[in-house]
C-alpha cells in the first residue's frame, strides 16, 4: 500500500518542477554570482529572478526587500536581534506563549541576557486577547513578534491588525510566517508587517533556505557580517541552486493558492468531520473558523499520541503528535498546555497537515484507519470501559501515591 | 522516531494479557493521565502457595509503556509473590531485548506497579517508602527515595540519566540541583574500600576539629537537631553577618523563605540580575551551610513560584 503523507506542516515533498529548476545550477551553473566572468553573471541573473517570484507571492513592494537566509530559523533570530541592536534604548520584546521554538527558546535566552520578554496568553480556541497586547504596547518594545499561522493547529492570529497597532505606536512588527506562506495570500506592501519570516521546506522547496523579509526603511544589523552579498544583510555566499528552487517553489504556490484554499481546505474538512463523525470523546483543537485550510488537529481523549502514531505509521500514515513521548520531552506541547487542553486529551493530539499532493482517496483511507485503532488503544487504557471513559478518572484510578 | 527494538515493537502491536482481570486479588496503579502514562496491574494470587497464576494490564502511555506492560505480565506469570519482588526494572529491559535511554522510565512503572500490586494483596498499604521522601521533582512528584533507589539499581551518574529513568527534572529543571545532590550522595556512598569521594557540598562544621580527619566518607559527628526556629534564626544571624558588605556594594539580602533544605532568599540592590548573582548566592550558601552544619541550598525567591 502506498504511504500516505499528511505531515506538510514538519516538512514538505519537493515539486519536481522545482528539482528541475535547480538542478544545472549545480553543475552548469555552479559559479558564485559575486564573479565578474560569464560563470557568474548567469547565477546572478537566476538568483534576481528568484527574488521577485518570492516578491510576488509575498506581495511585497521591492524586491530588496527580500533577504535570502538559510532556514526560517535564522530568519526568526536575525529579526529579533536586529529589532534589539538597532533600537538599543528599548529592551522589551512582545510575543506569544504558542509561538515555535525557534523564537520561543531565542527569547528565554534574551530573559537571561537581561531582556524583557511578554508572552500573550491564549485562550481555549489559541486566540490572544487584543487587549491585553494594547495595554503591553509601550515606547521601551522594542518589537513585536508573533507567529501568522501556528504550526500545529493552524489558527491564523490576527497579524495584519497587530501590526498596525504596533506601528502607530512606533513599535516594529515582526511575523514567523513559515506555515503561513504559501497557504494563505498576502500583500505585504499593504500591510504594516516590517519584517517577515518563511521556510522554503514548508512549500515544496528544499531544506535549507529561507527568507527574511525587510520592508525599506527599516533598521536593520546583520546577523551573520561578511560579504557584501544581500547587500551585506546577510553575509555568506548565495545557496544558488535552493534560491532558484524557492522562486520556482514561490512561483508554483501563487499558482495554486485559489486551489490550497478550496480543494485542499475541502479535504481537510472531510476528513476532519469523518473522524469526528466515527470516534466519540474526540475535538478539533484550535480556532477551528480561523485556520489553514491545510491543518486539522485533533484531541483524542484517553489515549496516549505515540502510541497512535505508531499504529498509524504501521499502516502507512504518516502524521504527528503534540504528546510528550514523541517530541523527546516529558510534557505535552506548549501550544495544547497553554490552551489548556486537560490532560486528558493533551496527550492525545494528532495532527494532519495535506498539502496539494493530498488525494481524496488517500483521504478516504485515513477515515477508516483511525477509529479501529483509537478503539484499540482505548481498549488497553485504565481510563476506559466498556460504556466509555471512567466518570471520574482520578478517583476510580487511584495510584497508591501520586 | 525512537529506535524501538523489535521485541518492543511486537509486543506493542500484539500486547500478551491487556484488558481487565475479574477476579483479581491484588491490584496496583502507578501513574496519572497528568504524567501521561498509567498503568493498572492486576494479579490473581494462588492464595496457598502465593503464586500468581493470572496477571493482566491497562495501561494508557506510549508505545513502550504498553510493551513494557506487557513484558511485566509475561516475566511475572507463574512466579511466587516473593520471586516477582525481585523482578527488576532492567529485567523488565532486557526481556523487550532493550528500551531506548529516554523511555526507560516505562519499565521503572512496571516495577512500581508490580510493588503496588502485591502490597494490596498482602493488605499492606503500598508507599514503596514514598513516606520518607521529600519531595525532590515537583513537576512529576518524584521523591528522593525513588530517585535514590533507581540511581542504585540502576548504577546512574547523570541527571539526564536520572530524567530518562524517573522522568524527574524533565519539566521545569529547578530540580536538577537536588538531582545531582542525591548522584554525589549516592556515588560516595558507591567509592570502594580506601577511596575517597569528594564531599558533596564543602562544610566545614563548626565541630569539624573533633571529626578524626583520617574519616572520610564517615557519617558527620552527630550533632543535636536544631528545630526549624532555630534553624531560621541561625539562617538570619549568617544574613545579618553578610549584610554590610553587600550594602557596601549598593545591594541587600532579604530572607523569605525556608523550606527544609531550601533556602529563599530576596537579593536587592545592586547584586540582584547582576552577574554576580550566582556567586553571591553561592557564597551565603556555604556561609548558611557551615554555620548550620548541613548542606542547604539557598534560591533567589523568584525561584518559589516556578516550584510551587
Ligand atoms: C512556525 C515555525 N517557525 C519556524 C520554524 C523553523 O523553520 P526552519 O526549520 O526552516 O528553521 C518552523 C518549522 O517547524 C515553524 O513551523
Amino acid at each position: 500500500m502506498e504511504p500516505i503523507y499528511l505531515d506538510n506542516n514538519a516538512t514538505t515533498r519537493v515539486d519536481p518542477a522545482t528539482v528541475e529548476a535547480m538542478l544545472p545550477f549545480f553543475t552548469e551553473h555552479f559559479g558564485n554570482p559575486s564573479s565578474i566572468h560569464a560563470f557568474g553573471s548567469q547565477v546572478g541573473k537566476a538568483i534576481k529572478q528568484a527574488r521577485s517570484q518570492v516578491q510576488a507571492l509575498l506581495g511585497a513592494e521591492h524586491d530588496s526587500e527580500i533577504i535570502f537566509t538559510s532556514c526560517g530559523t535564522e530568519s526568526d533570530s536575525t529579526a529579533i536581534l536586529s529589532a534589539l541592536k538597532a533600537q538599543p534604548e528599548r529592551n522589551t520584546v512582545i510575543t506569544t506563549a504558542v509561538e515555535h521554538p525557534a523564537i520561543l527558546t531565542l527569547c528565554d535566552w534574551l530573559e537571561k541576557e537581561g531582556y524583557i520578554v511578554h508572552k500573550l496568553k491564549v485562550d481555549k480556541k489559541g486566540r490572544l486577547d487584543m487587549d491585553e497586547y494594547k495595554s503591553l504596547l509601550n515606547d521601551r518594545v522594542a518589537v513585536v513578534s508573533v507567529m501568522w499561522a501556528n504550526n500545529e493547529t493552524g489558527t491564523l492570529f490576527p497579524v495584519e491588525e497587530m501590526a498596525e497597532l504596533a506601528a502607530a505606536r512606533g513599535i516594529m512588527f515582526h511575523t514567523d510566517a513559515v506555515q503561513a506562506v504559501g497557504k494563505i495570500p498576502m500583500r505585504l506592501k499593504d500591510s504594516k508587517i516590517d519584517m517577515l519570516s518563511l521556510s522554503g521546506h514548508k512549500l515544496h522547496a528544499p531544506k535549507g533556505i529561507g527568507v527574511l523579509y525587510l520592508r525599506r526603511g527599516c533598521r536593520f544589523r546583520p546577523l551573520l557580517r561578511g560579504g557584501h552579498q544581500e547587500r551585506g544583510r546577510r553575509a555568506g555566499t548565495e545557496n544558488a541552486p535552493a534560491i532558484v528552487a524557492l522562486g520556482k517553489a514561490a512561483e508554483l504556490a501563487l499558482a495554486y493558492m485559489e486551489h490550497e484554499n478550496t480543494e485542499v481546505k475541502r479535504l481537510r474538512d472531510k476528513l476532519e468531520k469523518g473522524i469526528l463523525a466515527r470516534v466519540s470523546h474526540a475535538f478539533a483543537t484550535g480556532d477551528v473558523s480561523n485556520r489553514l485550510p491545510n491543518t486539522s488537529n485533533i484531541a483524542f481523549e484517553y489515549v496516549e499520541g505515540e502510541a497512535i502514531l505508531l499504529l498509524l505509521n504501521k499502516v502507512g500514515i504518516a502524521c504527528s503528535s503534540g504528546s510528550a513521548c514523541t517530541s523527546g520531552s516529558l510534557e505535552p506541547s506548549h501550544v495544547m498546555r497553554a490552551m489548556g487542553i486537560p490532560y486528558t486529551a493533551a496527550h492525545g493530539t494528532i495532527r494532519f497537515s495535506l498539502s496539494r499532493y493530498t488525494t481524496e482517496a488517500e483521504v478516504d483511507r485515513v477515515i477508516e484507519a483511525v477509529p479501529p485503532i483509537i478503539a484499540q488503544l482505548r481498549k488497553l487504557s485504565p481510563y476506559w470501559t466498556e460504556k466509555g471513559p471512567l466518570t471520574n478518572p482520578e478517583q476510580a484510578f487511584a495510584p497508591a501515591y501520586a | 522516531m525512537w529506535e524501538y527494538s523489535d521485541k518492543v515493537r511486537e509486543h506493542f502491536f500484539n500486547p500478551r494479557n491487556s484488558g481487565p482481570l475479574e477476579d483479581a486479588n491484588g491490584i496496583g496503579d502507578v501513574g496519572s493521565i497528568q504524567c501521561g502514562d498509567a498503568l493498572r496491574l492486576m494479579l490473581k494470587v494462588n492464595p496457598e502457595t502465593e503464586v500468581i497464576e493470572d496477571a493482566r494490564f491497562q495501561t494508557f502511555g506510549c508505545g513502550s509503556a504498553i510493551a513494557s506492560s506487557s513484558a511485566l505480565t509475561e516475566i511475572i506469570k507463574g512466579m511466587t509473590l516473593d520471586e516477582a519482588l525481585k523482578v527488576s526494572n532492567q529485567d523488565i529491559a532486557d526481556y523487550l531485548d532493550g528500551l531506548p535511554p529516554e523511555k526507560m522510565h516505562c519499565s521503572v512503572m512496571g516495577r512500581e506497579a508490580l510493588q503496588a500490586a502485591v502490597a494490596n494483596y498482602r493488605g499492606e498499604e503500598w508507599h514503596d517508602d514514598h513516606e520518607e521522601g521529600t519531595l525532590v521533582c515537583k513537576c512529576f512528584a518524584i521523591d528522593a527515595v525513588m530517585i535514590e533507589d533507581v540511581v542504585k539499581a540502576n548504577n546512574l551518574n547523570t541527571v539526564e540519566e536520572v530524567t530518562f529513568y524517573t522522568k524527574a527534572g524533565g519539566g521545569c529543571a529547578a530540580c536538577h540541583e537536588g538531582i545531582e545532590e542525591i548522584l554525589a550522595r549516592v556515588k560516595a556512598e558507591r567509592a570502594g574500600p580506601g577511596e575517597v569521594s569528594p564531599p558533596l557540598v564543602q562544610i566545614e562544621p563548626a565541630t569539624k576539629s573533633a571529626i578524626p580527619a583520617a574519616a572520610p566518607a564517615a557519617a558527620p559527628a552527630a550533632r543535636p537537631r536544631l528545630t526549624s526556629v532555630q534553624r531560621i534564626k541561625v539562617v538570619e544571624e549568617v544574613l545579618e553577618s553578610l549584610r554590610p558588605m553587600l550594602q557596601r556594594d549598593k545591594g541587600d539580602v532579604e530572607l523569605v523563605e525556608v523550606q527544609g533544605k531550601h533556602i529563599y532568599v530576596n537579593l536587592k540592590g545592586a547584586c540582584s540580575g547582576c552577574m554576580m548573582e550566582a556567586a553571591t548566592l553561592g557564597g551565603i550558601q556555604q556561609k548558611i551551610a557551615e554555620a548550620l552544619g548541613e548542606p542547604v541550598l539557598v534560591l533567589p525567591a523568584s525561584y518559589m513560584a516556578l516550584e510551587a
